[in-house]
């Protein structure tokens, strides 16, 4: 096999995998990506419902209720609009009243969150970016717990 | 005092990396052999400097200096003396202290190892890693020094993020750093090459213990990062797919075709070109991998608060480092010599194949991590890319890859002989179909591909033990003879069998587990039974505790098998004092056959607790994987070939001694 030849199986084989690949990618980003929406987004029907969406905003002040077994409510709020949500499982450690979350699930007929993940973080002093820029967007002001102050990173 | 010190010595540091930057490149330029040797005495000082710096910030977490304000804000007295020491590296300022300290670290080896190098590629490689040390010493001492006063010193520090309080956690950073800034070494010396514009066999043979070290760091670094998530985070899950881990994946992507792309290279004097171009991508990545965690620009489940304007300054850098490696790539390749012709089905092509299916998969990596990034900066939209994107792009990759891989030792260099491999193999085939069939015959549910992903899983796996039987010709002579064959065999096929079969591992226990898993989420009272995956469970109640610097509340859960009781666990919350933190302790029961990982919920209104209860089947194979490949690397780091390195032409080694 000459020089040539063999760079040509090489580069075939290369363009014929690449090419596969970017299919693949297109299909799933197509298809699996999900987007980040606020409450007001909800409240302004920019949400279609039953597609799948990450809502992130603030927990509202005393709206967390724990009904039966591992049942939770509460609601998300970017202090303008508001979304009630129901999850059911063990929520992370540092969800908190008042604290940045990110809930992924389906929105329902009725207006109604159903979220089956809610977005865990490390660090108390983390706020997830898109939460920050979102609230920011409303003009709402973020407490101490959302801005950055060096030399509280890790990892 | 000692912290000035330190201080003091961060500053000298950099002075020597300037020089060691310039210095040794002008000598190898103008054939100066003094200018050159200055380099390594250089390289070793810096080391020593950057040493002393860090030893003076440990120091000062040891003693709990709080009038360092990154002591202040990342300790506390009350920390056992263990978190106190992991702390230094446990925030933004003293992580990248322990990134320059391994990089200097790696500098001053090739200095005191590299002897049998040629001088002026010695020079060279110490000057570019002089050049990434400069780089990173005056963003520490500018954007982060770790060695900041506060006045007055406050009573009492602000404590340790409590996840970080963790044993794997402790010793995960200065792996993954040792495996990210290792590549360095193979940048420095892919930089070098081209610099001189020559390469060969023996730059290969030089760079492949480096690559490998590093290559072996990253993949226990991994590992550690994910069991620790595995166990601390209590969602039961080992790997999310989260832009943080893709970050650490994607240079193990690209370095572990780099550690195949270069035993071509050193055997066959092929695929240089392409090789050089790898040792820049895959340090390209790691460099990216440190800008998207210190940066905060993803969204990450890992993400910790973090100061947005530095990662400008990495971005600088990265693009200063990547741009000028890639610049300096595309002026000078076409000058390196052409290698060795191979056909298709031969060592070398299986070795290609594998470098494709790598370096795609890493790309499909790279734009699932990226899009975000690129779609909100040109529509402003802001999306996740989660599991479900790698599971349609980056399994399938892996698929041919693994069925490949049992091959590839097989198939003799230049032209290999594909029925005759496929021969040898048979019952390894034999036995993974068997396997196949048992597994969807047990199971009975979930996903059609598991099975064959098991099954795959354990083709790999005996592939890479039947490799070796061949070698040492099993079955073919008497028992002493294949003992003595055996015994013969280069260290470096063990090494080669272990980490292939750390391989089939990993994949038996992700394709296992991922589809295989059970879950249980209920509230409990006291006296509650329940079952999971043939254990019954009984819910004994929960009792409050005290730590040395944490309260908790720990459930106990007797677990039975039949009737008999095997052990109790016991998950747990911690609230920690400094900073006030909830933590999650998952209480777990391993055994080969998986795990029981129990988690303890929030307190219910009627008295009791929300628990949750998985059940992970052969989880374990994962991490015992990646440390079966770390082991394999280390075998293979320790055969002679590789430490002796290059042979010297006796024309130059007289020179040198001159």
């Amino acid at each position: 096999m000459t020089r040539k030849q063999r760079r040509g199986t090489l580069i075939g084989a290369a363009v014929v995998l690449l090419g596969t690949a970017a299919i693949l990618t297109l299909f799933a980003l197509k298809d699996s990506i999900v987007f980040f929406h606020t409450p007001s987004d909800v409240a302004e029907q920019k949400v279609k419902q039953g597609q799948r969406i990450r809502l992130g905003g603030l927990v509202a002040e005393g709206s967390v209720k724990r009904g039966g077994g591992t049942d939770v409510e509460f609601s998300v709020t970017d202090t303008i609009k508001t979304v009630p949500v129901s999850y059911r499982g063990v929520l992370p450690d540092l969800f908190r009243e008042g604290q940045g979350v990110v809930a992924e699930g389906v929105l329902d007929p009725s207006g109604h969150f159903r979220a089956d993940t809610v977005l865990a973080k490390h660090d108390e002093n983390y706020m997830p970016p898109e939460v920050a820029d979102a609230l920011k967007a409303k003009g709402v002001k973020l407490g101490p717990s959302a801005t950055h102050k060096p030399g509280t990173a890790a990892n | 005092m000692i912290v000035e010190f330190g201080h003091f010595a961060l500053i000298l540091a950099i002075a020597v990396a300037l020089f060691q930057m310039v210095v040794p490149a002008v000598g190898a330029w103008r054939r100066d052999v003094r200018m050159m040797e200055a380099g390594g005495t250089a390289a070793v000082s810096q080391f020593f400097l950057i040493l002393i710096a860090f030893t003076a910030l440990t120091h000062a977490y040891i003693v709990s200096d709080f009038s360092v304000a990154n002591v202040y804000a990342n300790s506390h007295s009350t920390k056992p003396l263990i978190y106190r020491v992991s702390g230094v590296w446990g925030n933004h300022e003293g992580s990248m202290l322990l990134w320059v300290l391994i990089l200097a670290l790696f500098g001053a080896a090739v200095a005191v190892f590299g002897r049998n190098l040629p001088d002026s590629l010695r020079a060279n490689v110490l000057s570019v890693q002089a050049s990434i040390g400069v780089a990173f010493g005056v963003f520490i001492l500018f954007t982060s020094n770790p060695f900041d006063r506060l006045s007055p010193a406050p009573f009492d520090g602000r404590g340790l993020n409590p996840i970080l309080q963790d044993p794997a956690l402790a010793f995960h950073p200065p792996f993954l750093y040792a495996g990210y800034v290792g590549f360095s070494m193979a940048f420095s010396f892919a930089i070098a090459a081209l610099i001189e514009g020559r390469t060969d066999a023996a730059w290969a043979r030089w760079v492949r213990p480096w690559t490998l070290a590093a290559w072996m760091f990253l993949t226990l670094g991994i590992a550690m990062g994910s069991w620790w998530a595995y166990y601390e985070l209590g969602w039961g899950g080992w790997w999310f797919w989260d832009p943080v881990e893709n970050a650490s994946f994607m240079p193990w992507l690209a370095g572990t075709a780099l550690l195949h792309s270069a035993l071509v290279m050193e055997k066959r004097e092929s695929l240089k070109v392409w090789t050089i171009l790898l040792s820049i991508l895959t340090f390209s990545l790691s460099l990216m991998g440190t800008f998207l965690v210190r940066s905060g620009v993803l969204t990450s489940v890992h993400a910790f608060a973090v100061d947005p304007e530095r990662g400008v300054v990495i971005l600088a850098i990265m693009i200063l480092f990547v741009g000028g490696g890639l610049a300096l790539f595309a002026m000078r390749a076409s000058e390196l010599a052409q290698g060795g012709i191979f056909a298709p089905i031969s060592r070398e092509g299986s070795l290609v194949l594998n470098n494709i299916l790598l370096t795609v998969s890493c790309a499909t990596v790279l734009v699932g991590t990226l899009y975000p990034l690129a779609l909100e900066a040109i529509t402003g939209e802001k999306i996740s890319v989660g599991a479900p994107f790698f599971n349609m792009t980056f399994v399938p990759l892996m698929i041919p890859l693994l069925i490949a891989l049992p091959f590839g030792p097989f198939l003799a260099w230049k032209r290999g002989d594909l029925p005759g491999a496929a021969q040898r193999l048979a019952v390894s085939a034999g036995v993974a179909l068997l396997v196949l069939v048992a597994t969807a015959a047990y199971v009975q549910r979930g996903p059609w591909l598991a099975p064959l992903a098991i099954a795959l899983g354990v083709f790999v796996m005996l592939g890479a033990v039947s490799e070796v039987l061949y070698r040492a010709k099993f079955g073919q002579v008497d028992r002493a003879e294949f003992q003595r064959r055996l015994l013969n065999l280069p260290r470096a096929q063990f090494g080669t069998m272990l980490a292939h079969f750390g391989v089939g591992m990993m994949v038996v226990g992700i394709a296992a587990t991922s589809a295989y898993r059970q879950e249980l989420i209920l509230a409990v009272k006291p006296g509650d039974r329940f079952e999971l995956a043939g254990y019954t469970m009984e819910y004994k109640g929960a009792i409050a505790g005290k730590g040395p610097n944490y309260e908790e509340q720990t459930g106990e859960i007797a677990v039975f098998s039949g009737a008999h009781q095997i052990t109790t666990l016991f998950p747990s919350k911690r609230l920690y004092d400094a900073p006030p933190q909830p933590t999650t302790e998952s209480g777990i029961l391993a055994s080969w056959r998986g795990d029981l990982y129990t988690v303890l919920g929030d307190a219910q209104s009627g008295g009791g607790f929300a628990i949750r209860v998985y059940f992970n089947p052969l989880v374990r194979f994962i991490w015992i994987g990646a440390l079966v490949m770390f082991i394999g690397g280390g075998i293979s780091l320790s055969d002679r070939r590789l430490r002796v390195g290059a042979p010297v032409k006796a024309r130059r080694r007289q020179s040198a001694a001159a």
